[in-house]
């Protein structure tokens, strides 16, 4: 009956740290909650009414106690504020190795994609020890990404991405849950992840029912760029034409027409091609027409990730611009 | 501040005492009730609607805790009924007994005796504020019978704009209306302490419940707005489509969650700092010493009051805000454990050396200091960000409200009933009673909601209706204790009714407690003082033989 753990698994390098950062934080509410109750209890014993105790020298006033206790909390607030800080740097900055997998929430399911192609519902295969970065988005309402044994959440909002990144650090399966409230069967957006050796990993990743016929996210996005005519307007053999080529856009900068008439550098990231993709208008290339029509409920949130994975593919962007 | 009257005494005069008219027996009509501008007789107005409010709240509580007595949904016929449950729950709780509870009640009692002032500034202002909080709580229970809403207390938006097919709407326009209620109150209780305060009342004389409940005003007055507006543009998207906040109309979902919590972070201070008032009353009284460090006191409730506009962005960190937003909101929220802190540490060293008295209402002040060190000292792990990531929306952000909520604000309001129970009703409470009702609620309370923290260290997400099966050893231990937590609840509501025929009368002062309130016979007469009080020295004077005296 007593057997249930205190502690959710650790399986990811993350869980380790929060888990220290909690143990300092105990001690500390323990520290406290002791010395509170305790005083509780023995002055009111000892002082009880009545009682010999002895009262004399009493005050109701002491700037030194109370510079005391505002300094003493003062400080105990700042190392908890510096620890926990440290910790959540980490948690909040993927390294650059981190390979990426798609996530699109949707009321009541997680749908997964690996970069090569396979995809998964309410599961996630992911190799022991490679750092993972999972790039989410909503196809509704507010979710939240949580998986308890890895300490790692955070929310998935429709209209933008969001990402979260873990290294796995021991096999086996664990809870996957939806944390954020989205309606009815919000208690059933659970899935599980598995973690598995990296060799497993690598035939799982060939294995599965469409084996057969799987086209990395690339290449899928590929087809859908075709589908979609954006290749009417945006060669892909890296010359303009009426639109701007898409070659060596990602991850370089784009050089953006500002009211003024001034042109100014934004960084064409994940963030910018979506806006990209659904609100053309938002941010004018310079040197091109307003044209391009909006993709706007048209292209579902799976493809997207598909459309920016196969522009990814087309080259990485220089710093300076083309 | 016995003592500190200029005679002549209430019934120096022609009248033999036990004829005093007081203030209930005044006028017996239902009318005279309905149509009271007495502050005290709004306070029981308060009171009676308030528990009726908690106990509804209570009932859907109890059904959600025997719902999660196991892992699969089986006493609530579906997810959805359980959803409407956990969101009615929390918006009677917070919206409809809390927020009101120590200001509407005890305030609206209190303040007028506590300042010698004969009523608040604005009397029927007052009764009209009670009125709004009928009509926005009639609404709310309206709905709550024809079809319920299930968005959760908070709203989220895109969810609540655009896709619960529940009556968000009319629970909205509700809340809307509780608003005013809360706002006009506030905006009262300001005026009535800056200009009503009786001769030598200066504010360095003010009693600490009068500054916790002015303090809370200010928020009430500056915080709710927001909420009104919130509200409104919610129902705006929900009801015309234009794009606020969901991003397939153009809108921002984040921005509902910086506006909600804009005002509804300081609310919970609405919630908490009524009962440092409160305490700082009832922990001198049965002390017998001055309460310690007031200059602190209530510089420590204004600081509280002011930093809880600075930290709305704690209850964001995984949404989506940027990093360094939530690096900010972070330390700012870990500063308000400094004034929480002086709080604590004044009220043992006020203990320090005192004559201390057991009676009930300091029994519920000691649980009040234990189980709001822990609430609190939670809160400084929620507010410290890589611990958040983890337990942020799971039972432990649960455990941690409620500590503060029902551990702290319930049991600070049940004290304070009980240490002006003899004033407001006239009649003593029956003390044995009292004391095991106290130790019932807080053994109750801590059965049921510390396995809470463990339950959300070990990842359970809040709002389940089904959840994995190795979480269920503690949602049972959960539900045994609130089991027990209704009986401690349950008794007070008999023996406090009861008490009106069956207990002896109460003399002016029962407890030998400094303040105005004591020095007018109990209850008070409909215009609480004979004569106008004059003040001559600070509050809290039980201990004239103490060492560097002020
Ligand atoms: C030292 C003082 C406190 C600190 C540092 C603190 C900190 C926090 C933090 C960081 C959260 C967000 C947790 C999350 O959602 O992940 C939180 C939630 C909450 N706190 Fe506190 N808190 C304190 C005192 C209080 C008080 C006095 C009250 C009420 C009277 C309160 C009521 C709440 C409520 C209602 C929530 C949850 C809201 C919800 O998500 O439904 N807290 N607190
Ligand atoms: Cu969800």
């Amino acid at each position: 009956m007593w057997n249930f753990p205190f502690l959710p698994d650790q399986a990811s390098e993350q869980a380790n740290q929060v888990d220290g950062v909690m143990y300092v934080l105990l001690a500390v509410t323990a520290f406290f909650t002791v010395l509170i109750a305790g005083q509780v209890i023995f002055f009111g014993i000892k002082y009880r009414a009545g009682s010999k105790a002895n009262r004399s020298g009493r005050k109701s006033t002491s700037h030194n106690l109370e510079a005391f206790w505002i300094g003493s909390t003062f400080i105990i607030c700042v190392v908890m504020y510096i620890i926990s800080t440290h910790v959540f740097f980490q948690m909040y900055n993927p390294p650059a190795d981190a390979s990426e997998i798609y996530v699109v929430a949707k009321r009541w399911m997680w749908y997964l994609q690996h970069p090569e192609g396979r995809r998964e519902q309410d599961e996630l295969h992911v190799p022991l020890g490679k750092a993972i970065k999972l790039v989410m988005t909503s196809q509704d309402v507010i979710h939240s990404f949580y998986v308890p044994a890895f300490r790692v959440k955070q929310d998935v909002l429709p209209g933008r991405t969001t990402a979260l990144w873990f290294r796995p650090t021991k096999a086996g399966a664990y809870n996957l849950f939806c944390a954020e409230y989205c309606g009815s069967d919000h208690s059933r957006m659970i899935g599980t992840v598995y973690v598995m050796e990296p060799s497993d990993y690598e035939r799982w990743l060939t294995g599965g029912p469409e084996s057969g016929g799987r086209v990395s996210m690339a290449s899928a996005g590929e087809q859908l760029f075709q589908k979609n005519h954006c290749s009417d307007c945006h060669s892909p053999a890296g010359q303009p034409n009426r639109g701007p080529t898409l070659v060596g856009l990602h991850g370089g900068n784009a050089p953006i027409q500002q009211k003024g008439g001034s042109v100014s550098m934004v960084k064409a990231d994940d963030a910018y091609i979506r806006e990209s993709i659904l609100d053309p208008r938002a941010k004018l290339v310079a040197g091109f027409e307003p044209i391009m029509p909006s993709f706007k409920d048209q292209i579902s949130e799976q493809d997207l990730f598909q459309i920016i994975a196969y522009i990814k593919s087309l080259g990485k962007g220089q710093e300076g611009g083309r | 501040m016995s003592g500190t009257l200029v005679e002549p005494h209430a019934h120096s005069g022609h009248r033999p005492p036990e004829e005093v008219e007081n203030y209930i027996a005044a006028e017996h009509s239902v009318r005279s009730w309905l149509l009271t501008v007495d502050h005290k007789r709004i306070g029981i107005l308060y009171m009676v609607s308030i528990t009726l409010f908690f106990f509804i709240g209570g009932v859907m509580a109890t059904l959600i805790r025997l719902e999660l007595m196991t892992p699969k949904g089986d006493i609530l016929k579906s997810a959805d009924e359980y959803n409407r449950l956990f969101t009615q729950h929390g918006i009677v709780m917070i919206f409809f007994f809390l927020i009101p509870s120590i200001p509407a009640v005890l305030g609206n009692f209190l303040i007028p005796l506590q300042i010698g002032a004969r009523d608040l500034a604005f009397p029927k202002l007052n009764l009209l504020s009670w009125y709004i909080f009928i009509i926005g709580g009639a609404i709310s229970l309206g709905v709550m019978v024809t079809g319920g809403v299930d968005t959760g207390w908070t709203f989220y938006t895109p969810f609540s704009s655009m896709y619960s097919n529940t009556n968000v709407i009319a629970t909205a326009i509700g809340v809307f209306i509780v608003g005013f209620s809360s706002i006009l109150t506030g905006l009262n209780f300001i005026v009535t302490i800056h200009t009503m305060r009786c001769p030598g009342m200066t504010w360095g004389r003010l009693p600490l419940f009068c500054w916790a409940t002015y303090a809370t005003s200010l928020v009430q007055v500056l915080g709710t707005p927001v909420l009104a507006i919130t509200i409104a543009l919610l129902g705006l998207e929900r009801l015309l489509h234009v794009g606020i906040f969901d991003p397939k109309l153009g809108g921002d979902p984040v921005l509902f969650q910086h506006m909600f919590w804009f005002y509804s972070h300081p609310a919970v201070y609405i919630m908490v700092l009524p009962s440092f008032g409160v305490l700082n009353e009832i922990i001198p009284c049965f002390s017998r010493r001055p309460i310690f460090g007031y200059k602190f006191m209530a510089g420590a409730i204004l600081a509280i009051s002011m930093l809880g506009f600075l930290v709305w962005g704690h209850h964001m960190f995984v949404s989506g805000q940027s990093m360094y937003a939530g690096m900010i909101f972070a330390i700012l929220s870990l500063l308000v454990g400094i004034p929480s802190g002086i709080k604590v540490f004044n009220w043992t060293a006020t203990m320090y050396k005192g004559q201390i008295i057991g009676k009930t209402p300091m029994l519920y002040a000691l649980g009040f200091v234990g189980l709001f060190t822990i609430g609190g000292l939670t809160g400084l792990m929620l507010a410290s960000l890589a611990i958040d990531v983890h337990v942020h929306d799971t039972y432990f952000v649960v455990a941690h409200f409620h500590y503060i909520m029902v551990g702290g604000a319930t049991m600070a309001y049940l004290g304070g009933l009980h240490f002006w129970w003899p004033k407001i009703s006239g009649r003593m409470y029956p003390e044995f009673w009292g004391k095991v009702a106290a130790m019932i609620i807080f053994v109750g309370f801590n059965l049921t909601f510390f396995p809470q923290f463990l339950l959300g260290y070990l990842g359970m997400p809040r709002r389940y209706y089904e959840y994995r099966p190795e979480f269920q050893i503690l949602h049972v231990m959960s539900t045994a204790g609130s089991s027990i937590l209704a009986v401690g609840f349950a008794m007070p509501l008999v023996y406090l009714i009861l008490s009106l025929w069956y207990s002896p009368k109460a003399p002016a002062n029962p407890w030998g407690a400094t303040g105005l309130e004591w020095t007018t016979p109990s209850p008070p007469p409909p215009y609480n003082f004979e004569t106008t009080p004059i003040v001559t020295e600070g509050p809290y004077q039980y201990d004239h033989d103490e060492v560097a005296h002020a």
